[in-house]
This record gives C-alpha cells, sequence and structure tokens, in this order.
C-alpha cells in the first residue's frame, strides 16, 4: 500500500504525515509530496491531503491515526 | 490555491461556466471573487470527471458555494452526484437575467448582482477576511 501525504510542510501537514506513519506501521510505504505543482495535478487545492493508492482520500483536515486507520482497512 | 497551506476558514467556488450567457456570468463572478480573496474557484470539471483531490477539496471546505447559470442546475447536481454538501447557492436566472446565447460579452451588471448575492450569502466569512 502506498500512502502519500500533500502540503507545502507547514505543522498540519506535518502531523498528517506522523499520524499517517502511526497508522499505517509497516503495512504502507508513507510519502510526502510537497511540490506545489505535483500537488496541484493531483487536484488537491486543500492542504493537507491524503492519498491511498492514487486516489486522494481527504483534504483540508489534518485526520487522526485512528481516522487514518479506518480508512486503510477500507 | 493549495499554496495557501493549512488557512482558516476555506470557502470553495463551484461555477457551471456553461456556454450560455448566464454560464459565462456564473464563471465571471467566480473569477471575481477569488480575485478578490472571497473563496477559492475550484473546477466543476474536476468534480465531473470523478477526480478524486478536487472532490475531496471540496468536501474539505468551510463552505462550499455553487454558483449554476440557469436551473438545469449542473453544478448543483455535479456536486450532489460527488456527495460534496454545498451550503450556498446562486442562480444567474433567478436574479432576473434571460438565458441566451452567448455573443462575447459578460454581462457586467450581471456579474455584480452574482457576487453581491453571494457576498450576502457568507456575510460573516467575508467581513471577518476569511476565504
Amino acid at each position: 500500500m502506498k500512502i502519500e501525504i500533500y502540503g507545502t510542510g507547514c505543522a498540519k501537514c506535518k502531523k498528517l504525515f506522523e499520524n499517517a506513519q502511526a497508522a499505517a506501521g509497516s503495512d504502507a510505504l508513507v510519502s510526502k509530496v510537497e511540490d506545489i505543482q505535483q500537488i496541484m495535478n493531483a487536484g488537491v487545492m486543500l492542504t493537507p491531503a491524503i492519498a491511498i493508492d492514487g486516489e486522494v482520500k481527504s483534504a483540508g483536515k489534518v485526520l487522526s491515526v485512528d481516522e487514518i486507520k479506518k480508512m486503510i482497512s477500507k | 490555491m493549495a499554496n495557501e497551506c493549512c488557512s482558516g476558514t476555506t470557502t470553495v467556488l463551484f461555477t457551471c461556466s456553461g456556454a450560455a450567457n448566464v454560464g459565462q456570468v456564473a464563471n465571471q463572478a467566480a473569477v471575481d471573487l477569488q480575485q478578490e480573496g472571497i473563496g477559492k474557484m475550484l473546477c466543476l470539471a474536476g468534480i465531473g470527471s470523478h477526480n478524486s483531490g478536487m472532490i475531496a477539496s471540496g468536501k474539505g471546505a468551510d463552505r462550499v458555494v455553487g454558483i449554476d447559470g440557469c436551473t438545469v442546475a449542473c453544478t448543483k447536481k455535479a456536486l450532489e452526484h460527488a456527495e460534496v454538501p454545498m451550503t450556498d447557492y446562486v442562480v444567474v436566472t433567478g436574479l432576473g437575467f434571460k438565458k441566451q446565447a452567448h455573443d462575447g460579452v459578460v454581462d457586467k451588471e450581471a456579474v455584480e448582482k452574482v457576487k453581491d448575492e453571494i457576498k450576502k450569502c457568507l456575510g460573516p466569512v467575508v467581513a471577518s477576511g476569511g476565504t
């Protein structure tokens, strides 16, 4: 599984990245996408955003570890 | 835009941008509002094409403004289909403007009236400077 966190590097983006890492454990590769062009090319207009296997699941919110776990298990 | 990272209240604007005169009025109103710092335009075509980033961005906003040119209501229906909850809605023909073929000139009076309606809807958000 591949998880991407979209954000230009603010505190909320970093928090979402940490939460995603905690939620995924060793089951997924969690990476950051900080390049504004890549963020916009993904259609993401509000950050932070999270994509799982290429599909953006949430934007503009810092999801908790539990919320991300639920998202991953779907 | 996405580079306005983690801002406060977020208002997004979806507009039909249709081929008729009223669609072009709707689009121009959204362009102007964004220029004035009142909301961010998001692509309705992105909603129609099921772009997950655009849909998630719509769902993540605090205020979702829909602007339709006419009662065919493509903006409203597209947002409903994608389950993006619209909080504020304006229809250009509902403000007394007639739908007809676009002759290349956008009706500035209509644009201003649409903008005024949206500003009224957003009242406290506009006053606080939140977008």
